[in-house]
């Protein structure tokens, strides 16, 4: 695959080193010069120095024939003109902006922009729900949000515990789709029986989430 | 009309200078320090905050704006402040300058409308080189010449 990355920040930095790792064809693009030179001495050739906003850049660059544009610096107004820009003038059709603002992703979403990561509301996420319940975590958002992959430690305050899978009423059409027990991972067998320290993998329509709570948490 | 100007810069504030005497104007600026362009008497509102914050802007009163105008000096920041204008709040008239000449097409194209002063100046001082006369711009000359021999 041929990705481009926008933005020599430290997103950008490593990403580029794990996709060259993982053996796809990758260009890093950076705007600043001094930046670029500094980044290139490590990575080599695959970092170029350009506004990657700038149709003759992109041109240059190749972005006509990337399977992938990854938006990754640090200024969420950049990253969305760099993903419009490669559908709109180049047709990319898969685009990744990283989003800063969390406010942001569901804006990103209605202006066309497929896919968006926000740390920070990963991070707020991780901060809210484990205070909250017992390790519920939202692991990954499938199809613009609307289905979440919701992983759930188990406690041994958790109702569910000593319990088979079949016996367990999820909410609206939730699935348990994996038991992580003692870093082996299981599929859900209906007589399989829950036990303390268990992760449960669940899918869930994002509405439905906090419904979760009630049945895995104490 | 109510307007809404996004950039406090040369431009934002003397478009605001212009229109605060018929309409009712907020400006928009990260810094509170550019309203000094506005001078002392301006009428109008003043929001401090990024032009690309929806709470920012719904704190200008973008939901029942007629106009809105984004000139910062970053071409991204005003197009995607006249994005969120245009296909968030649907306000009627949203316009926006772009320095680049490539992004404004894009953008034109999208339906974003542009003003590309790179390309209009470039255009006019092309004219004026060639012995052509735009109009407006040598009545502006002319009265620039008037006043100087006032002087």
């Amino acid at each position: 695959m041929y990705v481009i990355i926008i933005g020599g920040g430290n997103v950008g930095y490593y990403l580029t080193k794990d996709l060259v790792g993982a053996g796809h064809e990758v260009l890093l693009l950076e705007k600043e010069r001094a930046r670029a030179q500094r980044l290139a001495e490590d990575l080599g050739e695959v970092v170029q120095q350009g506004d990657g906003c700038e149709a003759r850049v992109m041109e240059e660059m190749g972005f006509a024939r990337a399977d992938v544009i990854v938006a990754a610096t640090g200024e969420d107004e950049d990253n969305l003109i760099v993903c419009q820009m490669a559908k709109q003038r180049f047709g990319i059709t898969r685009t990744i902006a990283r989003v800063n603002s969390p406010a942001n992703e569901a804006l990103f979403a209605q202006l066309g922009i497929d896919t968006t990561v926000s740390a920070t509301r990963l991070i707020f996420n991780l901060i809210e729900q484990e205070i909250e319940v017992d390790h519920l975590i939202p692991v990954a958002a499938l199809a613009r949000g609307h289905l979440e992959i919701v992983s759930i430690e188990l406690s041994d305050q958790s109702p569910v515990v000593g319990r088979s899978i079949g016996e367990i009423a999820l909410p609206g059409d939730a699935h348990i789709i994996a038991i992580l027990r003692n870093d082996k991972g299981m599929l859900p067998s209906p007589n399989a029986i829950l036990q303390v320290g268990d992760t449960v993998l669940t899918l869930v329509q994002q509405d439905q989430e906090p419904d979760l709570h009630g049945v895995f948490a104490a | 009309m109510k307007v809404v100007i996004v950039g406090c810069g040369r431009v934002g504030s003397t478009l605001a200078r212009l229109l605060i005497e018929r309409h009712d104007v907020t400006v928009v600026d990260r810094t509170s320090e550019s309203f000094r362009r506005l001078g002392s008497k301006f009428k109008g509102q003043k929001i401090v905050g990024p032009g690309t914050d929806m709470d920012v802007l719904k704190r200008a009163g973008i939901e029942g704006a007629d106009a809105f105008i984004s000139v910062t000096d970053g071409d991204n920041r005003n197009i995607m402040a006249a994005q969120i204008a245009k296909r968030i709040f649907n306000v009627p008239q949203v316009f926006t300058r772009i320095y680049d000449p490539s992004r404004a097409a894009v953008y034109a194209e999208m339906g974003i409308q542009t003003l590309c002063t790179t390309s209009t100046s470039a255009g006019l001082f092309c004219d004026l080189v060639e012995g052509r006369r735009p109009d407006a711009f040598m009545a502006q000359l002319d009265s620039y010449l008037d006043a100087a021999q006032k002087v």
